[in-house]
């Protein structure tokens, strides 16, 4: 308990929050110059997300992909690797789940569904795999490899759907069988039909995995040291191509929840799609909201999922175009990136423990 | 002396950090033509008063004067205005510029205002290396020439832009020895010309040899200014660490016992084909210290790796109690009992964001009790580090702090005591005082002859010849990959040991 | 610490005082938000659409969509309003918001959300849909498709007509069904005026990559092709530059616009003639019919020649002579006819 104030009053925590409030304050400045009133258009985000059921529901499935995403790349990060390739990672992870969940029948929900979630989980997790295979056996950069993964993925997703999956005429594949169905249908009776599944609570268990994972376990140790420091990691005795490859299986694996919940959980089929949809670079800008820990990219993931999901509500009810929402997203992010000027600006509130002494 | 108004007068300077006074009123007078050296261990805030005298920080009391006039220096462009220059101890070069490139660096001289003047400045530089010995080649790229010369266009850097005075910082920590005596040549025709040093240094032998006046700090506060004429290194020591120390490593005679590491014909080449190793034999047997002394890039750092099996080699075989280990992986010889002191702490032996207490499980993490079905046991781990940082006196707010908020002194010791308490039979250390201080380099020296007193097999590299024969037992040198020679420390010195480091095998006594 | 505790607090504080001024604020303003009807007769009838991921300014059916019903507000009075979808999973939440909010009539632009708006009409049996480009099998739904082999047919015939190498391109924004009958159309046109003319054609990979499009008429032209035909959205705009890149160098090369006269926004230097696809005609009657009260909902319309749904552009005049137009106006009246069957896929 004590940890988790002193977390709040931590460094980082409060510069977040500043940057956060700066992100918002320059948002509202932009809007005002485009003649749109902040506080209206700010009101309409927050009601559209919290006003009702319906749009609490949607929201927390917006989230989920992003809280996965992120942790997709915070994993990585923590393992001293930058994971573009969570987009590709998480479009296997649909087709993963696609297939299971299309082609299986006669399968009970209780086994179907999770059989569908694990195809997902293991086809985004070897998918990062590979990058990472790369990179410890001929020391390809990943940042290089995911990013070509990532057309690699979509080019090899479409086919997939188109040649197996496909609704003749159609750019999408079939529906999936009801039992691979992980949606929370009295929930989301209750909810105004919103899309809520059980892929939100597996994405909260997911970043509790991470934490514990990372910082209790004996794997999670060696990972972290070979993140921060292969050289000495290896002189240690830790074998770190082995963590290399092992680090972006887990990476991947996060993303290839995320692929399959929004198969399994949100649209019930999958797209052919014309480019790629984003939910991995999504990801990278959570897990840098969150400081590439677990819980602040919960943390990053609410925030971001509000801010974009809100969004439609500030060009509804305010007018604002889609194009500010991204400005204030942007200028959040540009803060937490830029540290140095949040710390600048808050220099007068807020000084400094400890300066470090030579 | 006292009559002559002094370059550089440095009044009462008084530096505060939240928690710590840096400098506690602290007066230096800096004569023309002097060589000053302000000697002090790790953190006694010399490195603080440097800064302040260069305009980095600004002080919280006292004042600087320069010729005799108060100044007040608040940014680097005013002391190299005031003829104030300072070498670095990290350089600060553009690696793919060329010398020249680096030295007009921020003040490029320029024909008409657009196009620079190579020319001239290349033929300013010429000259200034001609005038004081510097034998640098004004177009060679940084990344192309040698530690040593790179610190000479750190210091041709200083005197193009007019410097008079010259602050050294730590100059020889990154120099092999015949760069340090080439150094200590420059320094002696820079004062020759009329420049004035301060040189920062932990070094004994440095500041006898080069030094004409020392002033001693230790925790923010002058203890005592001496002509190093009137002094001598051990009231220089017992000065700076505040208490009795002896330069003879205390030692009983070794009893060796059986052969615990057998290097046989081992042979080692790089990519490119280039030889590393070249049939390295030798042996370390139980209760005894061998030291390797050789010129840097002799085979030192692959013969380390290729124990600790860091490295593959081609041929030959390592035996280690009798039992072959050559390229088995770095965890199964640190498990059949090997310990490694690495040559770079930071790189190789500390991941400095982890915690103390995380680095000293480093090695055992896996292992019962630190690890528990898979789960790491903090309670194990941190009454392991709690132990270890009391018994090897690591001086750290806590085990939670990150290793890098250690000074170099407290990482080594953490190292050395979670080497240690591996308990092996055979403990490589690769120059383990390389930058520490008198009272740490005790420490570890201490350390590694209470290991072979134990029964332990110790294999020590070093660059410092001293430490070599001070601390080993028998002394085997290497040149090119090989072992050229073998010597007793009893039996040599370090002129003898110099020459055969340098190749030449008539002074050896080998004995093989 | 504590100061790093008390600022914490402070400054949570100020966040949510933030927040619950916007939120109060926010029921007082809520109902003001919107474009509403300026001048032109008052109606309280109120028409929504929802983009697909392309935007309301793709160039394509999403803007000719949004201009009608920019166009049905000033002739009508009635309120418009359209939502962007950011991501696929925006269509229901946005149809879901215009539901919610009471609209009359709500448009699905593209086939992109015939899952979202055939699933979103079962959960509200009493509001009204429409749908572009996609069937949707629902009681109250409109949906609303168009035969674009037939127009693809007509500019065929101009191409093969008009063609000095012989050579005849096009560049398709997606390998898909909708696009494929572009392609078809406009190939059997050829076939049909010019047997001997060779055809070729390249796909993108998306309605957005204007690069691609670029390079595809730049492989189109190298091969010898005088006159591209181009179904890509954005990508097209790609396939424009090239054409006028290659005009400005004394080169002799055409493009066919698609959906709208595009020759307005690219000039007919380098616009042979358009082929139109009247999404605004679809838009604007589907509309009328909720203003009118004659909604029934539950058909599946398509819209060919006949209908006056798809065509050429009337500016293709400038640069295609009155003969070549003569054939194309007989070609027309017997596709209408049904003298000429225009395939829909490969035969």
């Amino acid at each position: 308990m004590n940890k988790f104030l002193k977390w709040f009053a931590s460094d980082s925590f409060i510069v977040s929050l500043a940057a956060i409030v700066m992100g918002l304050l320059l948002g509202a400045i932009v809007m005002m110059i485009g003649g749109y009133n902040p506080i209206t258009a700010y009101g309409a985000l927050l009601s559209k997300v919290f006003g009702d059921w319906y749009g609490f529901g949607e929201a927390l499935r917006e989230m989920t992909p992003l809280v996965l995403t992120g942790l997709a790349v915070a994993f990585a990060f923590r393992a001293g690797m930058f994971n573009i390739g969570a987009e590709g990672q998480v479009l296997m992870g649909m087709t993963g789940a696609s297939l299971v969940g299309i082609k299986i029948t006669g399968l009970p929900a209780l086994i179907h569904a999770p059989l569908a979630i694990i195809a997902g989980a293991l086809f985004g997790g070897l998918w990062a795999a590979l990058a990472g295979y790369i990179k410890a056996k001929r020391g390809v950069n990943e940042v290089i490899t995911t990013i070509m993964l990532n057309w690699t993925a979509l080019f090899l997703c479409n086919y997939i759907v188109r040649t197996f999956l496909l609704v003749p005429g159609n750019q999408r594949s079939v529906d999936i069988q009801p039992s691979a169905s992980i949606s929370i249908e009295w929930l989301s009776q209750m909810m105004g039909n919103a899309r809520v599944h059980w892929g939100i609570l597996l994405a909260l268990l997911a970043s509790t995995f991470f934490y514990y994972f990372l910082w209790k376990t004996k794997q999670g140790f060696e990972l972290r040291a070979v993140g921060s420091n292969p050289e000495a990691a290896r002189y240690a005795g830790i074998n770190v191509n082995k963590n290399i490859v092992k680090a972006m299986f887990i990476s991947g694996v996060f993303a290839g929840l995320a692929g399959a919940f929004e198969t399994l959980g949100v649209f019930h089929y999958q797209s052919v799609y014309a480019s790629l949809p984003g939910y991995g670079f999504n990801g990278i800008a959570v897990a840098l909201l969150g400081m590439t820990h677990p819980f602040g990219v919960l943390a990053g993931a609410g925030l971001f999922g509000t801010l974009t999901y809100g969004s439609a509500g500030m060009s509804f009810e305010a007018g604002v175009p889609p194009e500010i929402i991204q400005i204030v997203i942007g200028s959040i992010i540009f803060f937490i990136a830029a540290q140095g000027i949040v710390r600048f600006i808050l220099k007068p509130v807020y000084k400094r423990k400890k300066e470090k002494v030579l | 002396m006292a009559a002559a108004t002094p370059v550089v007068e440095l009044k009462q300077i008084t530096k505060r950090f939240p928690g710590i006074v840096a400098n506690d009123s602290i007066s230096i007078q800096l004569q023309k033509g002097e060589i000053h050296a302000l000697l002090g261990e790790n953190g006694a805030g010399k490195s603080t008063l440097m800064n302040i005298l260069f305009g980095l920080y600004q002080p919280d009391e006292g004042h600087v004067e320069v010729n005799g006039q108060t100044v007040a220096i608040d940014t680097p462009n005013k002391a190299i205005e005031l003829g104030i220059g300072m070498v670095h101890q990290h350089f600060k070069l553009v690696q793919s510029f060329t010398v020249t490139e680096n030295i007009i660096l921020g003040m490029e001289p320029s024909k008409g205002g657009i196009q620079i003047d190579y020319k001239t400045a290349t033929k300013k530089v010429k000259e200034i290396s001609d005038q004081y010995g510097f034998h640098i080649d004004p177009n060679a790229k940084i990344e192309d020439i040698s530690v040593g010369m790179q610190q000479r266009v750190e210091i041709l850097k200083t005197l193009y832009r007019g410097a008079n005075i010259l602050i050294f910082d730590e100059p020889t920590a990154v120099l092999t020895p015949q760069e340090i005596s080439e150094l200590i040549e420059i320094m002696r025709k820079l004062v020759a010309e009329g420049k004035s040093i301060i040189l920062i240094t932990h070094k004994l032998k440095e500041i006898m040899s080069v030094s004409d006046t020392v002033t001693i700090i230790r925790r923010g506060k002058v203890v005592d200014t001496v002509k190093t004429s009137e002094t001598s290194p051990l009231v220089l020591a017992e000065k700076m660490v505040g208490r009795n120390v002896s330069f003879k490593v205390d030692k009983k005679p070794a009893e060796p016992g059986e052969t615990v590491i057998e290097v046989k014909d081992v042979s080692l080449k790089n990519k490119e084909g280039i030889s590393l190793l070249n049939e390295m034999s030798f042996n370390v047997r139980r209760g005894e210290i061998v030291g390797v002394a050789g010129v840097d890039g002799n085979g030192q750092t692959q013969i380390i790796e290729a124990l600790s099996g860091l490295r593959k080699i081609d041929s030959g075989s390592i035996k280690l109690s009798g039992k072959e280990i050559a390229n088995h992986t770095p965890r199964q010889i640190s498990e059949s009992g090997v310990g490694h002191i690495p040559e770079d702490r930071h790189k190789h032996g500390l991941v400095l964001d982890f915690s103390v207490s995380e680095n000293m499980v480093l090695e055992s993490y896996y292992k019962k009790p630190y690890t528990q079905r898979g789960f790491l046991n903090f309670r194990a781990i941190n009454e392991l580090a709690t132990r270890l940082v009391k018994s090897f006196d690591v001086r750290t707010p806590s085990i939670q702090t990150k290793a890098r908020s250690l000074s170099g002194g407290n990482q080594q010791k953490a190292i050395i005591a979670r080497e240690i308490n591996k308990n092996p039979d055979f403990l490589i250390a690769a120059q383990p005082t390389r930058g520490l201080d008198v009272g740490a380099i005790e420490f570890v020296q201490t350390q590694l002859i209470q290991q072979r007193d134990q029964g332990k097999a110790v294999l020590l590299v070093s660059f410092e010849l001293d430490e070599i024969l001070n601390v080993s037992d028998r002394i085997i040198v290497v040149y090119e990959g090989k072992v050229i020679g073998e010597v007793r420390p009893e039996e040599t010195n370090d002129q003898e040991l110099g020459l055969m480091m340098a190749g030449s095998r008539q002074g050896g006594i080998a004995n093989e | 610490m504590k100061k790093a505790v008390k600022l914490s607090l402070f400054m949570l504080l100020a966040f949510s005082l933030v927040l619950a001024a916007c939120g109060n604020n926010n029921s007082n303003t809520a109902a003001t938000g919107g474009d509403s009807a300026e001048g032109g007769a008052k109606s309280d009838i109120k028409v929504a659409m929802v983009t697909d991921t392309g935007g309301v300014n793709d160039k394509s059916f999403n803007q000719t969509a949004w201009e009608a019903l920019q166009e049905l507000q000033k002739e009508q009075g009635v309120e418009v309003k359209y939502l962007q979808s950011k991501s696929e999973a925006e269509y229901e939440t946005n149809l879901n918001q215009f539901v919610k909010d009471g609209y009359n009539l709500t448009w699905g632009i593209g086939f992109a959300l015939e899952k979202a708006l055939g699933d979103i009409a079962k959960q509200n049996p009493d509001s009204n849909f429409a749908i572009i480009d996609a069937a949707v099998d629902a009681p109250n739904v409109e949906s609303v498709l168009f035969s674009e082999n037939e127009g693809a047919f007509l500019v065929g015939v101009v191409a093969g007509k008009m063609t000095k190498t012989n050579k005849i391109g096009f560049v398709g924004g997606m390998d898909s069904p909708t696009i494929k009958k572009f392609e078809v159309g406009f190939k059997a046109g050829i076939e049909a005026v010019n047997p001997n003319a060779q055809f070729n054609s390249v796909y993108a990979s998306g309605f957005d990559k204007p690069d691609e499009g670029k390079s595809a008429a730049a492989t189109l032209y190298n091969e010898g092709a005088d006159i591209v035909f181009q179904a890509a959205g954005g990508t097209g705009t790609g396939v424009f530059n090239e054409a006028l890149d290659r005009k400005s160098q004394g080169q002799e090369v055409w493009v066919i616009g698609v959906d709208k006269d595009q020759s307005i926004e690219f000039g007919t230097d380098v616009t042979l003639t358009s082929m139109i696809k009247r999404v605004d005609v679809a838009i604007k009657t589907v509309s009328q019919q909720v203003i009118d009260g004659t909604f029934k909902g539950g058909t599946i319309t398509t819209l060919g020649l006949k209908d006056d749904g798809v065509g050429i552009a009337d500016t293709s005049s400038v640069n295609v002579p009155q003969e070549v137009l003569d054939e194309v106006k007989s070609y027309s009246e017997k596709i209408v006819s049904g003298e000429v069957k225009v395939p829909t896929v490969t035969q």
